[in-house]
């Protein structure tokens, strides 16, 4: 059950911070007690019995008031200066010069990973080396989204005419689920996040193919459906490297079949559902931005066809 | 009968006499009698607690299941919008403007508010603002930005229908019906006072809302401005809040949170003033540390204005402002303690009568300080960096708004509805609504907090089936039936009490402030006379001439 929790954390960045969580919920377990303790010991020990007298006025006394304004207040400076310490440990300070290893883009609703220097493009899955720690700069081409991998470390919004900096890095490989946290309109629950992180090695293979460009099918179904991708609108929206196809409204689809989910985490990546997928997107998702185009079944076959070739 | 204090007021408060003695629609519509309009808020804001109530529900029937379909997600969006909107701006402010409006001309002694047909202007203000706030539904669709409607998403090419217009100017009209309302009370309770009721007399509810009155009167007006520019964004162009056009989309976070927080300790500051009401009566003792309670208030009102950034940690406003705001967060922790550990001393050596009424004071100050203690969690900001717009917020702020200040108002209702209907509730049936709350509260909100630490974010119409997370959905889910329940219950009780009561009387608790002095209900001036006024407790000094409070300086 902890799987994705900030209480497994797998980051340097996170560590920290459930540290901080651990001491403070100690400090708040304990004040809960002492106050449920003394509540319910009142409340039983001062209940009202047949035949009591007028219990004692008691105005108030000034030393205790001041032991309990005093108390908690030490007790917060003490939290103050945890909270500090953990702040670089968490989220280290960027230096001026320092360039961004990676861009990520929140749009309505998906997200879009750009390589500074390897200049691969990656959607919605964000590939990472392990132990690396990465500056990302964080951009939104729309309304205000929010990145959250909860096991790799804080929050950071993406604020449109706002960009942000922070640091991703995770310990060991795997995959680490997260989602966007900030409200973005209809689909905002559909805005997942996977990071998978990969040994060096890996990562480099990875980033490699990704700038590879896909052999484009010259027969049967699949050309048919290249021809599909770039005679109805799909080439309006998206971009398939080595075609014509340059738009960057919706996510880039040039290794679409290696994808893990569809539709930022709706589907599982599988032909059928890549088949309902471009069916019928606002039965899948509704109100997502790409509408149903209405496609006869032969035309989905065959862009399905041509899709699950993009490796 | 130099020790009967005159009772403060205009030698003739109501515009039509006669209509305050007749009864029918008329009588209540045209009223401008304090307790007539008190009684209409209280109606509105229940009503709209329905509403608000059946909201939750339609999500909770949605959540309770992963990948669920029963809504779809423009109606769910639409609905988590209203379903906060409503409980903030049309059950939350509105039903503790109408215990004011109710209780603070009778707990000072006076005849009426200062202003009695801005007193009505402000209450028929409240049920216009939220007729047009619903409207919504019918003009095209009600707003889908969430309560706090975050620029630019609430900008028109995100937002097209007229749902956030019918928002901001609802929001208008109840903000100008909230600052109405504040310069009225503050100036009744300035003014009106019966002879003898120095500031430092006055009860602490009375305290509470005068404090509350002054953050409203600096607080909405933040929120008024913002709202229109954000009406000139959306119907005539402007960019004030369009990052692509030069405008700023955290401009309207700082605007929207400088009203915001203050709002949210406009919500909780009267409900604290029923606390340190109820819990001294049914303890049978004096509150302990009047100043320190009334004092912490004032300490709370100022640092309120100083924490609107705790909402904004996630932003990127940089460490320095973060920690500068993390520690006036913080701060606020203190006086809050004082008065939990003040009203703890009430209860200390007392003899304490388990009405429901204290059942609920008591449920308050757990729930509260459960409520509180999450509070700091986030304000030691790392933290809040993980969990901030979780289940673990969701949890939190129901903590504050449902444990705190709902609780609060069943506490103060249970205590005040036989002054106000002159017939008593049934102890039994509010025993069983107590409960069925309690249990139903904490089932639908406890696991929220292990949801948002298990990564399940708020204002999600849907989520997938992580380990865990259906079977929590589910309890939180069942909760919120089991809440439905309490609050059918305590429906019924007032109906069945309206109809076939127990007759109160004046001063059924034995209480010790004014509005106990006087008929259950009193009649349109209130007062026939006033006991003389030489203590925080006239009534208590009546009752014990032996001991009097004045013999102890109080």
């Amino acid at each position: 059950m902890l799987g994705g929790s900030p209480f497994n954390p797998a980051s340097t960045l996170a560590q920290p911070i459930t540290h901080l969580f651990l001491v403070l919920g100690f400090v708040m377990v304990a004040i809960l007690l002492l106050v449920t303790v003394l509540v319910l010991y009142a409340s039983f020990r001062f209940r009202q019995r047949p035949g009591a007298s007028q219990p004692e006025q008691n105005f108030g006394r000034t030393g205790l008031e001041i032991a309990w304004t005093v108390a908690p207040f030490l007790l917060l400076v003490y939290i103050f200066t945890v909270t500090v310490h953990t702040l670089h440990g968490a989220d280290p300070e960027v230096s001026a010069d320092r360039q961004p290893d990676v861009v990520i883009v929140g749009h309505q609703w998906w997200w879009e990973a750009r390589y500074a220097s390897s200049h691969v493009v990656a959607s919605n899955e964000i590939h990472i080396p392990v132990g690396k720690l990465l500056l990302v700069r964080l951009e939104s081409a729309d309304v205000i989204h929010d990145w959250w991998v909860p096991q790799l470390g804080r929050k950071m919004d993406a604020v449109p005419g706002h960009p942000n900096h922070f640091w991703l890095e995770a310990d060991a490989p795997g995959t680490y689920l997260g989602t966007c946290a900030e409200y973005c309109g209809a689909e905002h629950a559909w805005m997942r996040i996977r990071v998978i992180a990969q040994s060096e090695a890996d990562f480099e293979s990875w980033s490699e193919h990704q700038l590879e460009i896909p052999a484009q099918p010259d027969t049967g179904e699949a050309a048919q459906g290249a021809q599909l991708f770039q005679q109805l609108t799909c080439a309006d929206c998206h971009t398939i490297s080595g075609t014509s196809a340059t738009a960057n409204i919706g996510p880039n689809l040039t290794h679409l079949a290696e994808r893990q989910t569809l539709a930022t985490g709706r589907l599982e990546n599988t032909p059928a559902n890549l088949a309902q997928w471009l069916s019928d997107p606002q039965a899948v998702k509704p109100d997502v931005h790409m509408p149903n185009f209405e496609m006869t079944t032969d035309q989905v076959h065959d862009l399905t066809a041509y899709l699950e070739t993009l490796r | 009968m130099s020790d009967t204090p005159y009772i403060p007021g205009a030698a003739d408060l109501s515009i039509a006499p006669d209509i305050e003695a007749r009864s029918g629609l008329l009588s209540w519509v045209a009223s401008v009698d304090h307790k007539r309009i008190g009684i209409m808020y209280l109606l509105s804001s229940l009503f709209f607690f329905g509403v608000g109530g059946i909201e939750a529900l339609l999500m909770r029937i949605q959540l309770a299941r992963p990948n669920n379909n029963f809504l779809s997600p423009a109606a769910f969006n639409q609905i988590f919008t209203m379903h906060g909107t409503t409980m903030i701006f049309l059950v939350a402010m509105p039903v503790l403007t109408g215990m004011a409006n109710y209780l603070v001309p009778l707990m000072i002694g006076a005849k009426d508010m200062a202003f009695p047909r801005l007193n009505a202007l402000s209450l028929w203000l409240l049920v216009f603002g939220g007729l047009l706030l619903y409207f919504s539904f019918f003009a095209g669709g009600a707003p889908a930005v969430g309560w706090f409607s975050y620029a630019p998403l609430s900008e028109i090419p995100y937002s097209p229908t007229t749902g956030v217009d019918y928002y901001a100017l609802s929001l208008v009209v109840l903000g100008i019906a909230s600052i109405v309302a504040a310069i009225n009370l503050i100036v009744t309770i300035a003014k009106f006072r019966a002879p003898g009721l120095t500031i430092r007399r006055l009860p602490l509810f009375v305290w509470m809302v005068l404090v509350t009155q002054v953050m409203i009167l600096l607080a909405l007006p933040a929120l008024n401005a913002s709202l229109a520019m954000l009406l000139i964004d959306r119907l005539m162009h402007g960019n004030f809040f369009v990052p692509v056009a030069g405008g700023s989309a955290l401009l309207w976070q700082h605007f929207f949170w400088a009203f915001g927080h203050p709002e949210v300790y406009i919500v909780v500051l009267p409900a604290f003033g029923m606390i340190s009401e109820v819990i001294p009566v049914f303890s049978g003792k004096v509150i302990y540390g009047y100043e320190f309670v009334a004092a912490s208030t004032v300490a709370i009102a100022v640092l309120s204005y100083l924490v609107w950034a705790h909402h904004m940690f996630a932003v990127g406003l940089g460490h320095p402002v973060d920690l500068m705001f993390a520690m006036g967060s913080m701060l606020i922790a203190v006086p809050t303690g004082v008065k939990i550990f003040n009203w703890i001393a009430t209860m200390w050596g007392g003899s304490i009568r388990f009405t429901a009424s204290m059942l609920f004071a008591v449920g308050f100050l757990l729930m509260f300080t459960i409520g509180g203690l999450s509070g700091v969690s986030f304000a030691a900001f790392p933290i809040d960096w993980q969990v901030t717009d979780t289940y673990y917020l969701v949890a939190h702020i129901h903590y504050v708004l449902f444990g705190g200040t709902i609780f609060a108002v069943f506490a103060g209702l249970y205590y005040w509805f036989p002054k106000i209907s002159g017939r008593m509730l049934s102890e039994t049936l509010g025993k069983w609504h107590f409960w069925l709350m309690l249990i139903g509260f904490n089932m639908t909100f406890f696991d929220q907090h292990f949801l948002g630490l298990m990564g399940m974010t708020r204002r999600t119409f849907t989520y997938p089936d992580l380990p865990g997370w259906a079977a929590l959905n589910m309890i939180s889910s069942i909760g919120a039936g089991v809440m439905g329940l309490a609050v059918a219950v305590f429906l019924w009780n007032i109906a069945a009490s309206l109809l076939r009561g127990e007759i109160a009387g004046d001063n059924p608790w034995n209480a010790w402030t004014l509005e106990w002095a006087t008929s259950s209900p009193p009649p349109p001036d209130n007062f026939k006379r006033l006991p003389p006024i030489r203590s925080r407790r006239p009534l208590w000094d009546l009752a014990h001439p032996e001991n009097p409070d004045w013999t102890h300086g109080h």
